[in-house]
């Protein structure tokens, strides 16, 4: 098992090395210039001479994530459980979700942003949009996974409604809400980006298009590091979450 | 047929003693039958005519082949199915729905993966909001009782299956049933968990006079736990004939080998047409 987590950790560091390590004899073997592909080294620097940009520019973003997120969860999920629990509210609902997932995020943006202007809300509008339907899909999905001989027993000891929802439906749907929020939580930094692209004055999305602007590689593939680096703290965050409140399903995690 | 049987013989010296004969038995079943409804709008007869009565503190088993129709008729006592016809009563009260007196096991122990074994026990009393100090300690006693003392606070995935099916009849006898409905609950096992269970079972009911209908399809275990067998004829299931197991309690396994224990066995297979 501890060997396991090691070599988890090790093998993905040592790939890591190796392409960074690929990447930067290329860019100076062929004197590649920084405004195409600047190399590591030089984003590093970029990131340690602009560490407070980077940081102003990070904050915004992170809070249009997170709340984002968390909007996405304090809708999609009651919406999930009215959608598990009624056949008629599926059948009304679930075709128009779907239809509305199909519609692409980023043609919605400007839209949006007409609607809630270019402040933060746009940012969050967008950012729920993405994160909302796998939430509302994999709870939905989990609710109605519920193991039968659960759902007898409950039946058997004659449980109320809501009862068995809090008691069984809900916590046996658990592990599928969480595997919803991990995809979602990651796609709200794309929800968030795309916001900032379509207008704003802040945030990693915006740096990354103004540095992009004025030629500045290297602080345009900062931004871009710290991104995905904000992306995977999210991913992190919300799966030590699940861990701890999932503590009987310790051993089948690993991903 | 069945109460004339029960009544003749058999039933009165293994019922628990100083039990006056009551106008109504604990249990009565009388001409039931079940029909499902098929897709092309026929039926499928599962029960035909079937008549039981059960006795406080007895332990009938329902031997069967598989697929004959007694988990049905199982759940239609325990109020999980309606019958589609026939008597269904307990305690002289006609069973429509299920009753907060009966606790049924189920083959698989359907224990909650997210509840420790103690919370799992107690999930009962809590849907009863009867979740007390005493029916705390009550479950710890069942705990110690099936011989997992020290696993209280370990989860389902850290137990064994035979060990998961303890859980089960623990979480069954947590809030006093006076009737315990078990499907095959031994199925699952391998046979010397299953041997280690009937003695936990038969033990458990010595001390607590709980009244047991087992569903079963080994014949070995029907003649060991109970002490009326009830064989069932294949689909539409009725009961064939009933077999008073006259072994005395407590059973020991060495009874298993006995010359009579084998007459019972060779009765059954009979009734269920395996042998001659």
């Amino acid at each position: 098992m501890t060997s396991g987590a090691y070599y988890r950790s090790v093998f993905p560091f040592i790939g890591l090395c190796v392409i960074v390590a690929v990447w930067q004899a290329y860019t100076e073997l062929f004197t590649v210039s920084s405004v195409v592909l600047p190399s590591p080294s030089d984003i590093f620097l970029a990131s340690v001479e602009n560490f407070g940009t980077l940081m102003r520019h990070t904050w915004p973003t992170l809070v249009e994530c997170v709340l984002g997120f968390a909007l996405a969860i304090a809708i999609g999920i009651p919406i999930a459980v009215a959608l598990s629990s009624s056949t008629l509210l599926n059948l009304t609902l679930y075709p128009i979700l779907i239809a509305m997932q199909s519609v692409p995020k980023v043609a919605v943006a400007p839209i949006i942003l007409v609607w809630f202007g270019l402040g933060i809300e746009s940012k969050l509008a967008i950012a729920f949009l993405v994160a909302f339907f796998p939430i509302v899909v994999d709870t939905a999905t989990g609710l109605n996974a519920t193991p039968k001989g659960l759902l007898e027993l409950a039946k058997s000891l004659r449980a109320t409604r809501w009862q068995i929802f809090y008691k069984v439906q809900f916590p046996s749907a658990l592990p599928f809400v969480f595997a919803g929020a991990k995809v979602a939580v990651t796609l709200t930094v794309i929800g968030a980006v795309i916001g900032e692209f379509v207008g704003s004055s802040e945030g990693l999305g915006n740096l990354l298009l103004t540095a992009n602007s004025q030629l500045n590689g290297p602080l345009a593939w900062a931004a871009l590091i710290w991104l995905s680096v904000l992306g995977m703290a999210l991913f992190g965050v919300v799966a030590l979450v699940e861990r701890l409140s999932m503590p009987w399903a310790k051993d089948s995690g690993g991903h | 047929m069945g109460d004339a049987v029960t009544d003749a013989n058999g039933a009165m010296e293994q019922a628990p003693a100083g039990l006056a004969p009551s106008p109504e038995p604990f249990g009565m079943f009388r001409d039931v039958e079940k029909r499902f409804a098929l897709g092309d709008g026929s039926h499928l007869k599962a029960i035909e005519k079937l008549s039981l009565t059960l006795e406080k503190g007895q332990l009938i088993s329902l031997l069967g082949p598989s697929g004959c129709g007694k988990t049905t008729f199982l759940r239609i006592v325990a109020g999980l199915e309606r019958a589609s016809s026939g008597e269904v009563r307990i305690e002289g009260k006609s069973v429509s729905e299920p009753h907060p007196d009966f606790a049924f096991v189920f083959q698989q122990p359907n224990l909650m993966p997210w509840r420790t074994v103690l919370e799992n026990i107690l999930f009962p009393l809590e849907i009863r909001r009867e979740k007390t100090p005493q029916g705390v300690a009550r479950a710890r006693e069942l705990v110690e009782l099936v011989g997992l003392a020290g696993f209280e606070d370990r989860y389902p995935s850290e137990l064994s299956g035979g060990m998961q099916q303890r859980v089960a009849l623990c979480r069954a006898l947590v809030h006093d049933a006076k009737l315990l409905l078990m499907d095959e609950p031994f199925g699952a096992l391998d046979e010397l968990k299953r041997m280690e269970m009937h003695d936990l079972l038969l033990s458990i009911r010595a001390r607590t006079g709980v009244t047991v209908l087992f569903v079963t399809h080994s014949i070995s275990e029907a003649i060991y736990l109970s002490d009326t067998v009830a064989v069932f004829s294949r689909r539409p299931a009725t009961i064939r004939d009933l077999i008073q197991i006259a072994l005395p309690y407590p059973r020991q396994s060495e009874q298993r080998y006995g010359a009579e224990f084998t007459r019972y066995e060779h009765e059954a297979s009979r009734l269920l047409g395996i042998v001659r």
